[in-house]
């Protein structure tokens, strides 16, 4: 006790001496290294998210030439013969919007012709609204479909008369039409909704592609994930921290656990590619083999979570419960585990949101390429059909030469935010709601 | 039983009841060359007839065809796509596995062009610039010396100072293969570098092995991503040539601009006639046995080859692939499903 009074020579303890002095710096100076530090951090956060918005915001709206189309039953008999019917109704549409733009005074051929420039793959959309739709035929029906990447660039503002190099996307005769076309009132900004609800396209069609597709297979994974590797996650923690022995074999367990959430997640990739396509025949680029995949990876993540969450709870509740004469079991099951439920919910949805944006282990089993194509029939082909998921699709655009594809990469990144971010508040809420503090 | 053993009973039998079912799509696999066609075919396939839309993977020529000689069977893939012809040792890998009867086609070709920063100088190359630029050892005053060269003005007296920096595909890529063979390799010879390896002792196969190296001192960078990520650094660094394929080319005019090579210009027409020396066919390879299993198989095929895909006006050739002026030969192959 007398250690503390033990200077009394040094003076009044009020005045600082150059030692407090000193330590009264230093630890300023580490309040101001940590607000840099989390000044810088931000600063970044703000630049990155920008970034994504300014780049990924076009990816949600499309630029659509919107126009009352008359299809005949002969052209539509015509054109159903042809091998490439698409581009059939391409020049149809296109010859129907020069006749209605060119009054005669224009050469109605050639604006025909930059036409078919302008216009995005128009085809396909035409097509399958008159398979759909046969009583449709012979009379007006009005359209909305969208523009090439390259004109929508033009009304943009990102390629201008100055920049443009003529090429066989745009030319300058193009830009004309374009101007004339948008001063008849035949050109419009439209929520993207092909971009949300539709399935990738080919490369040359930008404006076709969306991410729904992608996004039903990311859900099938992530359902995978969830039924995969939570009851093994909880029934691993629950028997490692309840029920076994601590002998070296428990020991070894545990250390492989965290080495294996430190594996990188190609290696995940590579093992699923020899097990469950090569040597189980899964179906190749199925939401079935990439949530497996995720699972396994997902897992240890789960697993170090849910034994965290176990060892919270007081051991007063166990020794309550034993006392009372419950067996250990039952002390586990209806005492601990409901006490660690939130723990383990919320360490789930985080090692959930972590595989929702992993791309690695999906390029080695398939899922990169032009794979998200159709909407699952139903459930199981839902699991079972070739499909993409998030992440991969992005990669996928991000690497294609169109630079329509560039802007639907971002935008693509934005929706993965999304879900993730609403992931992780999902996370919060529940851990918020349901945390009991001792 | 309890909620998550129906959910793991559930997947365990979608599982199994997917053995049983037969594929009803396409499957296809390789090159990422020939992958944007192969999606733009897929695609428009879709769309046009009532066959479901093939699925298009990529990961390179020798990846793909691996896949392809697996085995035969529904979880095999049924088309690889590559940018080079399939190997002997490949075609072999393929028979032990099972794989016999292999259909070629040759869907047209793909030029490789050598593009730098549109504001930057218009160069005019010739094989021999190449080989002096990014050889590590070339022939100087009848001896064969460590490459001197760092700017193209010492390589070619006629361009204008400028770093070298060339930003070449990766050893994974086939487009290495083609760049190896019809520019370093041509290169060599004309420079006398190869002449002179031969005189020095060396066999002519270790000739053309030396002849094909870069030098490693970082002048030469190997790309293993794709095309974009060339033009990345290539924006990075504006001094920098980067080697594209003639449709990411043309898809970026704004950006780059293509030095010609032995004094043509690549464009679709002398690619065609043969006369623009660096480019290389393009195949995709099926599966026979696999034909009348996998529906929509040979009515891909054909669709593939079919004068309004593949010809000069199709939707191939506006993106950036050269027609194949012998598409009629190809047409009749895939029709009688001649093998190899």
């Amino acid at each position: 006790m007398t250690d503390a009074t033990q200077s009394p020579a040094q003076g009044s303890l009020s005045a600082y001496d150059a030692h407090t002095a000193k330590r009264n710096t230093a630890e300023k100076r580490f309040r101001a290294y940590g607000l840099t530090a989390i000044v810088i951090a931000l600063t970044l956060l703000v630049i990155l998210f920008t970034t994504i918005i300014r780049s990924g915001a076009p990816a949600f709206t499309r630029t659509v030439v919107e126009i009352d189309f008359t299809l005949t039953t002969p052209q539509f008999e015509a054109a159903e013969k042809k091998l490439l019917k698409t581009k059939e109704y391409n020049m149809l549409f296109a010859g129907f919007v020069a006749d209605a733009i060119s009054d005669g005074a224009l050469d109605q051929a050639a604006v025909a012709a930059s036409l078919e420039r302008i216009l995005g793959k128009v085809g396909g959309d035409i097509r399958t609204h008159y398979r759909a739709n046969p009583g449709d035929l012979d009379t007006p029906v009005a359209f909305e479909l969208s523009t090439s990447s390259r004109a929508e660039q033009y009304l943009a503002g990102d390629i201008t008369r100055d920049t443009l190099v003529d090429s066989r996307f745009l030319t300058a005769a193009d830009l004309d039409v374009i101007d004339r076309m948008k001063d008849a009132g035949f050109i419009k900004t439209a929520l993207d909704t092909t971009f949300l609800f539709g399935a990738d396209a080919g490369v040359d069609n930008p404006g076709g592609a969306g991410i729904g597709v992608a996004v039903i297979g990311s859900f099938f994974m992530m359902l995978v994930v969830l039924v995969v590797s939570l009851p093994v996650a909880v029934a691993a923690s629950i028997y490692l921290e309840e029920f076994a022995p601590q002998n070296w074999f428990t020991d070894l367990i545990e250390v492989n656990i965290s080495n294996l959430a430190a594996v990188p997640s190609i290696v995940f990739g590579i093992l699923g590619l020899a097990v469950f396509i090569q040597f189980a025949h899964l179906p190749q680029s199925s939401p079935i083999v990439g949530g497996l995949v995720l699972a396994l990876m997902t897992l240890p993540t789960i697993i170090i979570a849910t034994r965290a969450a176990l060892k919270a709870v007081p051991p007063s509740i166990r020794d309550a419960a034993l006392g009372l004469g419950a067996s250990k079991t039952q002390a586990v099951f209806h005492h601990v585990l409901p006490l660690a439920a939130p723990g383990i919910l919320t360490g789930t949805i985080i090692g959930l949101a972590q595989a929702l944006g992993e791309t690695a282990p999906l390029l080695l089993i398939g899922m990169v390429g032009f794979v998200a194509r159709e909407y699952p029939d139903g459930l199981v082909s839902g699991f079972t059909d070739a499909n993409s998921a998030m992440p991969a699709q992005i990669y996928t655009w991000a690497s294609r030469a169109d630079p329509g594809f560039y802007e639907k990469a971002w935008g693509g990144i934005i929706i993965l935010l999304i879900f993730l971010l609403s992931m992780n508040i999902i996370a919060i809420i529940l851990r918020k709601r349901f945390e009991r503090r001792w | 039983m309890s909620a998550p053993k129906i959910a793991v009973s559930a997947v365990a039998l979608m599982a199994a009841a997917t053995f049983a079912n037969a594929r009803d799509n396409v499957q296809v696999a390789g090159s990422s060359t020939v992958l944007p066609y192969a999606s733009i075919v897929a695609e428009v396939f879709g769309d046009n007839t009532d066959f479901p839309t093939p699925v298009v993977e990529s990961g390179g020529s020798s990846a793909g065809l691996k896949r392809f000689c697996e085995g035969v069977g529904a979880n095999t893939i049924d088309v690889a796509n590559a940018s080079r012809k399939i190997k002997d040792k490949e075609i072999k890998a393929c028979a032990e596995a099972g794989v016999t009867d292999i259909i070629e086609v040759r869907i047209g070709y793909d030029g490789i062009v050598f593009a730098s920063d549109i504001a930057g100088q218009n160069f005019a190359f010739t094989p021999s610039d190449w080989f002096l630029a990014l050889a590590p050892q070339i022939l100087k005053d009848g001896a064969l010396v460590n490459n001197p060269n760092t700017n193209w003005s010492q390589v070619n007296a006629d361009f204008e100072s400028q770093d070298i920096l060339a930003l070449i595909p990766g050893t994974k890529h086939g487009t290495r293969e083609v760049f190896e063979e019809k520019v370093l390799l041509v290169g060599c010879e004309e420079t006398g570098a190869m002449a002179a390896m031969v005189a020095s002792g060396m066999s002519e196969d270790d000739a053309e092995d030396t002849c094909l190296k870069v030098r490693t001192d970082g002048l030469s960078v190997d790309i293993d991503g794709d095309y974009t990520e060339t033009l990345a650094r290539l924006e990075a660094n504006k001094a920098a040539i980067g080697v594209f394929g003639l449709a990411f080319y043309e898809n970026n005019l704004d950006k780059l601009q293509a030095a010609t090579m032995g004094g043509v210009v690549a464009k679709t027409e002398t690619i065609a006639s043969g006369e623009y020396p660096v480019s290389r066919p393009l195949y995709f390879y099926i599966k026979k046995a696999h034909i009348g299993v996998i529906p929509g198989l040979k009515e891909y095929a054909q669709f593939f080859v079919a004068d309004e895909i593949a010809g000069p006006d199709g939707p191939l050739a506006a993106y950036g692939l050269v027609a194949d002026p012998e598409l009629a030969a190809t047409q009749a192959a895939v029709g009688d499903e001649a093998t190899m």
